[in-house]
């Protein structure tokens, strides 16, 4: 047969093999297991790391999957316990979770979102996983919850500073220890205008993409509110490595500080380029030039070398703090990999700890009592003094630090200096504050 | 039947048998054995094979038949995944408007595209294709972020309008459907100690691979066709000729965008998120690597390219030490270190170094891609038919022109 000329005989093989195509729908209903997506069978329970494995944050991703490991050892009973010991939650026992052993899976999320779902959803399908925790981006952790939240699983934010994660694009089922955008620009805002003044004029350099424009919003508002004046904003591309056409026009605009909204290889560079051209020894309105750098990671200021020194930025964790918490987890991440961990190691340590005890107060695996759990939870002792876990947008309230280049680095891992603690009050803000506003948590899936 | 020889309705009939019971191929070890790592049996990769499948097939549809090489089919997927994931936000849930769409506005898009990139041909043409595609890219991830959500990308919520299906309930999560059938929705079935998968939103995709298949097949043995191979074997005796030949390119370029949307269309489909990286130029170089790795030209060979890296990419990089350690456990503690040392760095984040050995390999040893050694293990078994002509062969013939 062909199309051109149809027998009846064909005609009724075609239609036949055609309804036998449409009715195979209704063969496909779903009866599943009962309760939640990927209910824990057995003695084990699978949780998922989904962090970057190749890509630009490929350093991260490595020191986050040691994290993990780190904390399945100390949740199984192994090691030294780490920050099981100093956490004001106790209901940890080390022998799992809920008495299952904690067994992992990890994928690359190569820092992409599509390859960061195609991932979760292999470790959501095929390995059963309950939980999916990790990443290195913001554009990664809202698609990868908002997948968690489709298919009725928890997921833990790794790294993830964009307000967005807990603003417009926050879900019931995600949950972000780290700190945003708005906590970083509230935390800085004063020690600036205590170190440089109030009457400054500043001049921003922004990464084209979504992190760039929420921290060069929340920096901007806050410096504002100081009394600065932000002479111009640029935005520049998020794959440019030589920033010098940009910075060339800092001094003509009159400004007297350069706010670099870069995180990476992209502050490493315009960092870089901004100190080779002179600006920090040039003096503009009878002030010194300053640079500013409002998220700092080790790893970025290493990248940097001597060009840091000096220069304030904040960042959620040092491992250079002295209470118990912070200690405990360096000696134990230190005993086991031999270098101090990243904020990236820190963060994701906490989230895999964190939604272990609240599975083990739940009682439960299911995503909903999880979630219960956590909304509302205070807790102490994970190296960020007390910290709550605010019900409206899943966002963890904690003191944020604000460091500075260290002039006299004594190694280097010791490349920074904690300048203030900027006490929870200060970066607390209302959970529909205009930079967080447009998004709705909804309702707890706990999946099929 | 359907206007296909007795060969091409046998391919057909295979790729429709391998694509309704992927399911059970590709879940060949039972549950909870050390095998188990390597099924691929699970709807999303089941998805992604076969929708990258499609937009395989239709870079075939252009460099294998007109060896036009373009370096920039994934802004056409990305373009398209965008006009679905809009559909969705603006009309229905429904995927049939998204995915129809979504062909249209890639047809489009290619159609601009090609025009301008098709004054030139060879290395100039891949770099123009190139050219569009990182500049879609760079303008979806920052310049046009009130369209495609830059960095964090689109997905539905629930307080899109949505004009067809009225508002849903606060909180609740929008899901993509055919008529009101998830897309995610499913069962399973156990048999002892397997577990097989069947999944709704596959057997559509699945559907749509068949039918873009056939369209495939139709097209290479049409006289459109094998005006197409004409402008690969000397495009400029083919213009001495008298015909214009820029209709055709033109054309086939807009057919494999058109496919690039689909794909981009079902994408979105199966998985109600878009993202700028699906246009990175690697992407494009993606689908290039797959129809090469499959066999270029031949009808088959992109599907199973397709399959092959994404199957490398899904279940190659998830292994990690740990599931090393697993493996080669039962060896001598010396023995087990050296082997894990050496195998590790092939898999997990190593994939993309097997990818590229195995890629090498192909190349220089199988030139006609994974069909040609299908071909050549077919020969083995049956030495009389050496030299008799096989389903792929007169594709296969084409390519050797180029290769010159």
């Amino acid at each position: 047969m062909s199309f051109n000329n149809p027998t009846r005989r064909g005609l009724l093989k075609t239609g036949a093999a055609a309804s036998a195509a449409l009715t195979l729908p209704t063969y496909l209903r779903a009866d599943g297991h009962s309760g939640f997506t990927n209910a824990p069978q057995g003695s084990t329970v699978t949780l998922g790391f989904n962090v970057p494995q190749s890509g630009p944050y490929a350093d991260e991703g490595a020191d986050e999957l040691r994290a993990y490991e780190l904390a399945v050892e100390h949740l199984n009973g192994g090691g030294d316990g780490g920050l099981m010991n100093t956490f004001s939650s106790k209901a940890l026992k080390g022998n799992g979770i809920l008495g299952k052993k904690v067994e992992y899976v990890t994928g690359d999320t190569q820092t992409k979102s599509d390859a960061a779902r195609a991932s979760a959803k292999s470790m959501i399908e095929k390995d059963g996983a309950v939980m999916i925790t990790g990443g290195s981006s913001s554009g990664v952790a809202v698609a990868v919850q908002a997948l968690c939240q489709e298919a009725g699983v928890i997921f833990m934010a790794g790294l993830t500073h964009s307000n967005d994660t807990t603003g417009k694009d926050k879900r019931a089922n995600g949950f972000r220890h780290f700190f945003n955008s708005y906590m970083s620009g509230a935390a800085l805002a004063p020690v600036l205008a205590n170190a440089y003044g109030t009457d400054r004029k500043a001049y921003h350099l922004t990464a084209d993409y979504n992190w760039g424009y929420t921290t060069e919003e929340a920096v901007r508002s806050s410096t504002e509110a100081m009394g600065w004046e932000t002479v111009n904003a640029v935005k520049t591309p998020l794959t440019q490595t030589d920033f010098s056409a940009y910075i060339a026009p800092v001094l003509q605009s009159g400004a007297d500080t350069l706010v670099l909204n870069h995180y990476g290889g992209n502050m490493v560079n315009s960092l870089t380029n901004a100190v080779q051209f002179g600006l920090r020894d040039k003096q503009v309105n009878g002030k010194d030039f300053q640079i500013v750098v409002p998220l700092y990671s080790r790893l970025m200021a290493k990248g940097a070398g001597a060009n840091v020194k000096g220069i304030f930025g904040s960042t959620n964790w040092h491992w250079s703090l002295t209470d118990e918490g912070s200690k405990a987890f360096v000696k134990s991440f230190g005993e086991k990999y031999g270098f101090p961990p990243s904020q990236a190691a820190h963060t994701c340590y906490v989230q895999a700890l964190l939604y272990a005890d609240a599975v083990e107060r739940a009682g439960s695996f299911n995503p909903c009592a999880v979630v219960e759990a956590l909304e509302g939870f205070e807790f102490d002792g994970m190296g960020n003094g007390k910290t709550l876990y605010r019900a409206e947008d899943h966002q963890c309230f904690k003191d944020v630090l604000v460091v500075k280049g260290k002039e006299n680095p004594t190694s280097e891992f010791d490349l920074l200096e904690i300048v203030e603690i900027t006490p929870v009050e200060q970066v607390t803000y209302a959970p529909d504050h205009p930079q967080f506003a447009g998004g709705s948590l909804g309702t707890c899936n706990p999946g099929a | 039947m359907f206007g296909l020889n007795k060969k091409d309705f046998g391919l057909m009939v295979i790729v429709a048998i391998l694509a309704l019971a992927a399911p059970f191929i590709l879940n060949p070890f039972p549950e909870g054995s050390a095998m188990a790592q390597f099924n691929a049996g699970y709807p999303d990769l089941m998805q992604r094979l076969v929708i990258f499948g499609i937009f395989a097939i239709g870079f075939n549809i252009l460099f294998g038949l007109t060896g036009y090489l373009s370096f920039g089919h994934a802004a056409f997927l990305g373009v398209g995944s965008y006009a679905a994931i809009w559909m969705m936000k603006l009309l229905t849930l429904n995927v049939i408007p998204a995915i129809i769409v979504s062909v249209i506005i890639a047809g489009l898009f290619s159609l601009l595209v090609g025009w301008i990139s098709l004054r030139r041909s060879g290395i100039y043409f891949s770099i123009l294709t190139l050219a569009f595609a990182q500049m879609s890219y760079a303008l979806a991830y920052s310049v046009l972020t009130p369209i495609t959500g830059g960095e964090t990308g689109l997905q539905p919520k629930y307080t899109d309008p949505r004009i067809l299906d009225g508002a849903l309930e606060e909180g609740q999560t929008p899901r993509a459907n055919l008529f009101g059938l998830d897309m995610n929705q499913g069962f399973e079935l156990s048999l002892g100690g397997w577990v097989f998968t069947f999944n709704a939103g596959y057997y559509l995709a699945a559907v749509v691979m068949l039918i873009a298949f056939y369209l495939s097949i139709r097209i290479f043995r049409s006289p459109f066709g094998m005006m197409l191979r004409a402008v690969k074997s000397n495009q400029q005796r083919l213009n001495y000729t008298g015909l214009n030949s820029k209709p055709y390119t033109l054309a086939a370029f807009v057919i494999s965008g058109m496919y690039a949307g689909l794909a981009g269309g079902l994408l979105v489909a199966m998985d109600t998120q878009v993202g700028a990286e699906r246009m990175f130029w690697t992407a494009s170089g993606e689908v290039v690597l797959m129809t090469i790795l499959g066999g270029a030209g031949t009808l088959i060979g992109p599907v199973l390219g397709a399959g092959f890296i994404k199957y490398m990419e899904n279940i190659v990089s998830k292994i990690n030490k740990s599931v090393l350690e697993q493996w080669f456990a039962f060896m001598p503690d010396g023995i087990e270190d050296l082997l894990i040392t050496l195998v590790y760095p092939f898999v997990g984040k190593g994939w993309h170094l097997t990818l590229g050995l195995l890629f090498m390999l192909v190349v220089i040893f199988l030139p006609g891609g994974l069909v040609e050694g299908g071909q050549r293990i077919g020969r083995v078994f049956r030495r009389r038919d050496a030299n008799a002509d096989s389903v792929e062969s007169d594709a296969a013939e084409q390519r050797k022109p180029a290769a010159e």
